[in-house]
């Protein structure tokens, strides 16, 4: 390109200025990384749902139970494949900061119907066998240093006092990109066993899977009809509008993410936009002698943004590398908080196109300004 | 052969026919050109002289397509400048004219160099091409052992050659020189009119200027004045300083 030259010997102009506004623009970009790893998190339940799965959940809410033997009636109704059941344990492993979902599943069906959860053939068939057996997701061994054959007490405050122990039969893993490794799974005939009589026989929820995702709105409808008018009537709906459900329980967090993000948007085009008409400013009377040699208008507007989007790319670079490093450290702080921070490639990729694009917006003005100005006006102030 | 009395001559290589110019100033009407015309020749020399506020600059910004006037036309070699559009009048400007500021007006974060090859940049020339004519370009202005230095590295007339060069590297049709030496000690001004002397009489360069210097004046084949918007001609204008002091 034959006016690179003159692009990068411009943004060398100032070099205190360029530093600081990259410097700037790249502190913003961790930021806006930040809250869109967050955002992401947020919504993952979504992003990863499999578009064949429904959630059967009691009409008055998640922490109403239903009856077990909804399973059989569920499972009878045509384009159901699989059914299982979870329900939610809520114990607190040593200390209450140590948070993580424990789930009491249903041992015969929940492989079928959660196939991207991976657990060794030898690991799970013990897992069958053992009552008092438990599986955890990988990152969650991990951050307590858990193996296989580990004897874990958890407290629990829903299912009378005290402690239950469980061993450690298996480790899953996730081949979904973003799939949750961080869940403690026990087995839903042991939790039967000692659970209060009130909650015996009992589900939390059911997750189907189905035979073709078609099949969704004729199931869920037959489902719901099914249990119309009985004790415990039904709400089902596919897996991800449970999750975009559930992720609302935290109250509106993509708006406040939005807000925060509209604010770093709107103060990095100020910035950005305030250096590059400085620099336009400074040096009127030299795009002044470059239309009056013969660069056309469009060329001088170039120029500008180019010199905008070169600082905005390159601070954007920057912070997204800066993010690269922060974010997984911050993830860790907030295990248990939140959702695994992960900044995908997708997410980097839309870090370099905000960047650029806020480049451009924040050199539209005083490029156009440049475009515009009078080339005999702009030289007599020389 | 330079004419200001507006009579036809096809073989002009400038020719300006009634050229007004009229600026609206805090409400107020000036006119700064009225009615002027003049014919250049191909090879001409020709200095513009008058007070401050006289229409020099103006006059040079219309000929040379920054300006347009509010009456009358430019033909430039054959080219009606007057009514060419914008983007066309940039091209045109590329092609036929070079410009040398008093100021220099050069690019400081470029080498002398990077100065000189800013007008082709606009061109199709390939970057050996371009180094060619650069290289040229300061060979003629005796800056060829000063390229890579930056215009804070130089001396104003070296700065000034610089634009020179900078002006002539794509082989204008003219030269439109504002006050070339208005910013220079006596020595370096004898050397950029050495200069354009040897431009217009080597390379048969044409070339306009505008100077309040009537020793620098006197260097151009010939001298107009402008007087309240009109042009006079250096000879015609001291027979009329002669006939009013006579009387």
């Amino acid at each position: 390109m034959k006016f690179r030259r003159l692009i990068f010997a411009n943004l060398f102009r100032k070099k205190a200025r360029l530093v600081l506004t990259i410097g700037s623009f790249a502190i913003a970009l961790v930021l806006f990384t930040f809250l869109a790893v967050v955002k992401s998190a947020f919504n993952r339940g979504i992003e990863v749902a499999g578009a064949d799965r429904l959630i059967v959940v009691d009409r008055v809410g998640l922490m109403q139970l239903m009856p077990i033997s909804y399973a059989d009636k569920i499972r009878a109704i045509p384009g159901v494949k699989y059914v299982t059941h979870d329900h939610w344990f809520g114990g607190v492993y040593q200390d209450e900061k140590n948070f993580f979902p424990q789930f009491v599943i249903d041992v015969d069906n929940h492989r079928q119907v959660y196939p991207e959860f991976i657990v060794p053939d030898e690991q799970w068939n013990n897992f069958a066998k053992d009552r008092q057996g438990a599986i955890a997701g990988k990152r969650l061994a991990e951050r307590f240093h858990w193996k296989v054959g580990d004897r874990i007490p958890i407290k629990t405050t829903l299912y009378g006092a005290g402690a239950w122990e469980f061993n450690l039969d298996g480790i899953y893993h996730t081949d979904k990109e973003g799939g949750d490794e961080s869940q403690f799974w026990l087995q839903w005939k042991y939790f039967d066993e000692r659970a209060p009589s009130v909650i015996k026989s009992t589900a939390g929820w059911y997750i189907l899977k189905l035979e073709s995702p078609d099949d969704a709105v004729r199931v869920a409808k037959s489902i719901d009809e099914k249990f119309a008018n009985s004790s415990d009537e039904t709400k089902t709906e596919t897996e991800s509008a449970f999750a975009a459900g559930f992720a609302k329980q935290f109250g509106n967090i993509e708006f406040l993410i939005l807000t925060i993000g509209g604010v770093v948007f709107f103060t990095l085009l100020l910035v950005t936009g305030n250096t590059m008409a400085i620099s336009v400013r400074e040096r009127i009377s030299e795009l002044a002698v470059l239309k009056a040699i013969g660069f056309t208008d469009r060329s001088v507007l170039f120029l500008v943004l180019a010199e905008s989007v070169v600082i905005s790319f390159i601070g954007g670079v920057l912070g997204l590398l800066l993010a690269l490093v922060l974010i997984p450290g911050i993830s860790a702080a907030l295990t248990g908080l939140l959702p695994p921070l992960l900044l995908s490639k997708p997410l980097l990729a839309l870090g370099v196109g905000f960047a650029i694009f806020v480049g451009a917006a924040s050199g539209l003005l005083p490029g156009l300004g440049a475009m515009r100005m009078r080339v005999v006006k702009a030289l007599r102030r020389v | 052969m330079i004419r200001v009395d507006g009579r036809s001559d096809s073989q002009s290589l400038i020719r300006a026919r009634g050229l007004n110019k009229t600026y609206t100033r805090a409400g107020e009407k000036i006119q700064v050109l009225q009615g002027l015309n003049l014919d250049v020749d191909k090879g001409d020399f020709v200095a513009f002289m008058g007070p401050s506020g006289s229409g020099k600059t103006t006059l040079l910004n219309l000929l040379g397509g920054l300006d347009v006037p509010s009456a009358g036309s430019v033909i430039v070699d054959g080219d009606e400048i007057t009514h060419m559009s914008g983007s066309k009048l940039t091209n045109w400007r590329a092609r036929h004219v070079g410009f040398i500021f008093q100021m220099y007006n050069l690019i400081p974060v470029l080498t002398a160099y990077q100065n000189v090859e800013l007008p082709l940049l606009l061109t199709k020339l390939s970057s050996s091409e371009r180094r060619k004519h650069v290289e040229t370009a300061l060979g003629v202005v005796g800056l060829a052992d000063r390229m890579n230095h930056y215009p804070r590295q130089l001396s104003g007339g070296q700065e000034q050659r610089v634009t020179i060069a900078r002006a002539i590297v794509s082989d204008p049709t003219f030269l439109l020189c504002d006050e070339p030496t208005g910013d220079l000690d006596r020595k370096s001004a004898d050397e950029i009119m050495l200069l354009i002397e040897e431009l217009v009489g080597k390379y048969g360069k044409t070339v306009l200027m505008v100077t309040h210097d009537p020793l620098i004046a006197a260097r151009a084949h010939t001298t107009l004045h402008l007087d309240k918007g009109v042009l006079v001609e250096g000879s015609k204008l001291q027979q009329g300083v002669l006939a009013g002091g006579a009387r």
